[in-house]
């Protein structure tokens, strides 16, 4: 465990990091990183270094879970045993399984659905190293490992947190802010859509600073917004140059 | 949680919330009927059983020693359990917990941990090494929707009606004594879930209605107004302006419910 710090923020208002309040960690997203997968994704969102991948659409198994008008998604998040300071039991603790539903839920709306009756898609979400804010960087990695799939979607998903710590809403929680701070509000958004699709908070917050949090959540998730749309197109411009050196 | 609801069926509801009707006769932001019976259950230390609607879920308390968290040494230890029982539910299943459980366990465990309604210094009987652990476990008796309300409610209802052992150190050995004191309470948080269906928000969605909405938000409330824990499901999404409605009739749902319960 990490000793508890004795400020949070400090006289000039600069975080534990040096991040004013309503900035974001330094963000890097790489897109088709794994050959074996339909569409895969790697973040590193400050100290989070997270790998998301895509099968499908393809056949289910078991074949009784498919359904008759729709695609069904299915959605693993998981952190590896040295993500972390403490060693993780491998096995799905109760937290990954909620994370694993709430993320396929922050994914599911982006997805047309109904395109592809009778088959499954499957998200598989690695956490290798964990800092805080997973679930969001989990989401921005993720809807781009379904994008690059070629699995048709309405919009991208972008995930960021805000938060409370000492008496000032903050963007983008880290590990210790998030442990010793007051509260944290995880929002995921369709951009484009201005559609909220993930939306958590534990803490204790008025409705007025609930609302400077969503706020700067959304403004958070437009940035990283852009960030994916760069990482796909830098993706995609490699395979167009491959395609011009063959012909 | 989902089985088929006719497209029919879906039409009538959709219809009749355009209207600012329900099905049942309930307006948007009412909640059905809601009665709390407490200790029914004699061998916990604590029960309540809560009926929303025709919504039955029994929550019991129990208390035992156990070893605290090392990063809370000085805190007693919250540990919240939900089983969707197979009688409850053609859709229940018998078997290990799945995510529906876990997170109805989660969000209740939430609501409660996040708003510190649990006094946790007070259940330390050695720091460091032996507190009190105050177990809640959810039973969902009959699901007839919104589940995360009526066990939120139950869990508080039971957590207000806990009694916990007298003890006394006898070399170092915890003896529990002759009596009880009431288990020690700061907040009484309350958890009120709103379902969107074409864009409208209603209050306290019954199982048909579940069948029709795309997403759901519930919002804990603390006793004094405030938010302390949230949770979006369902694969639809809100609008930010949607959000803070929610929020604001969240609220005031809360404090109807606070003066009407007494709490």
């Amino acid at each position: 465990m990490s000793e508890k710090p004795e400020k949070l923020i400090d006289k000039k208002g600069l975080r534990l990091d040096g991040r004013k309040p309503d900035e974001l960690r330094p963000i890097k997203i790489e897109v088709g990183v794994l050959s074996n997968a339909d569409g895969s994704a790697y973040i590193e969102h400050g100290k989070n270094k997270i790998l998301a991948a895509a099968f499908g659409p393809r056949e289910m198994h078991p074949k009784h879970l498919t359904l008759p008008d729709r695609m069904v998604l299915r959605c693993r998040y998981h952190m590896a045993p040295f993500s972390v300071q403490e060693r993780k039991s491998p096995a799905p603790s109760r937290r990954e399984i909620e994370l694993s539903k709430v993320i396929r839920e922050a994914l599911e709306p982006a997805v047309f659905v109904e395109y592809y009756p009778r088959t499954g898609v499957d998200i598989f979400i690695e956490v290798l190293q964990a800092d805080g804010g997973t679930r969001c960087a989990s989401i921005t990695a993720a809807a781009l490992a379904l994008a690059d799939a070629g699995i048709p979607m309405r919009d991208l998903v972008a995930a960021c947190a805000a938060g409370k710590v000492g008496d000032t809403v903050v963007l983008d929680l880290m590990d210790t802010e998030d442990k010793v701070g007051s509260a944290d509000v995880p929002v995921a958004i369709m951009p484009n859509l201005n559609a909220v699709t993930l939306l958590q908070m534990d803490g204790i917050l008025t409705f007025e600073e609930f609302e400077r949090a969503v706020d700067l959540a959304i403004e958070g998730c437009k940035k990283i917004y852009a960030v994916q749309k760069e990482a796909l197109k830098a993706r995609y411009m490699a395979v167009k140059q491959e395609e011009e050196v063959e012909e | 949680m989902s089985s088929l609801i006719t497209r029919v069926r879906l039409k009538q509801i959709e219809n009749l919330i355009e209207k600012g009707k329900r099905l049942d006769g309930r307006g948007l932001g009412d909640y059905r009927e809601i009665k709390i019976e407490q200790g029914i259950i004699e061998k916990a230390e604590g029960s309540a059983r809560v009926l929303l609607g025709k919504t039955e879920v029994l929550v019991g308390v129990k208390i035992e020693t156990g070893e605290p968290f090392p990063d809370t040494p000085n805190e007693g230890v919250l540990t919240v359990n939900a089983e969707l029982v197979p009688l409850a539910s053609p859709s229940f299943e018998a078997g290990p917990p799945d995510e529906n459980s876990i997170e109805l366990a989660r969000v209740v465990d939430r609501g409660i941990r996040e708003s510190k309604a649990i006094d946790a210094e007070k259940l330390v009987i050695e720091p460091g090494k032996k507190v009190f652990v105050v177990f809640v476990d959810i039973y969902v008796l009959n699901h007839d929707g919104n589940l995360i309300d009526a066990a939120a409610l139950a869990a508080v209802a039971a957590l207000r009606n806990t009694k916990m052992p007298n003890y006394e150190i006898e070399n170092g050995e915890v003896k529990i004594k002759q009596g009880y004191t009431q288990l020690p309470m700061r907040a009484y948080p309350i958890t009120v879930t709103l379902g969107k269906i074409n864009g409208k928000l209603i209050v306290d969605p019954w199982l048909e209605e579940e069948e029709a909405i795309d997403s759901r938000i519930s919002l804990a409330i603390n006793d004094e107004g405030n938010i302390c824990a949230i949770q979006k499901g369902g694969v639809g999404y809100f609008t930010p302006q949607q959000i803070l409605e929610a929020a604001r009739i969240a609220k005031e749902k809360a404090t109807a419910l606070r003066k009407k319960l007494d709490w």
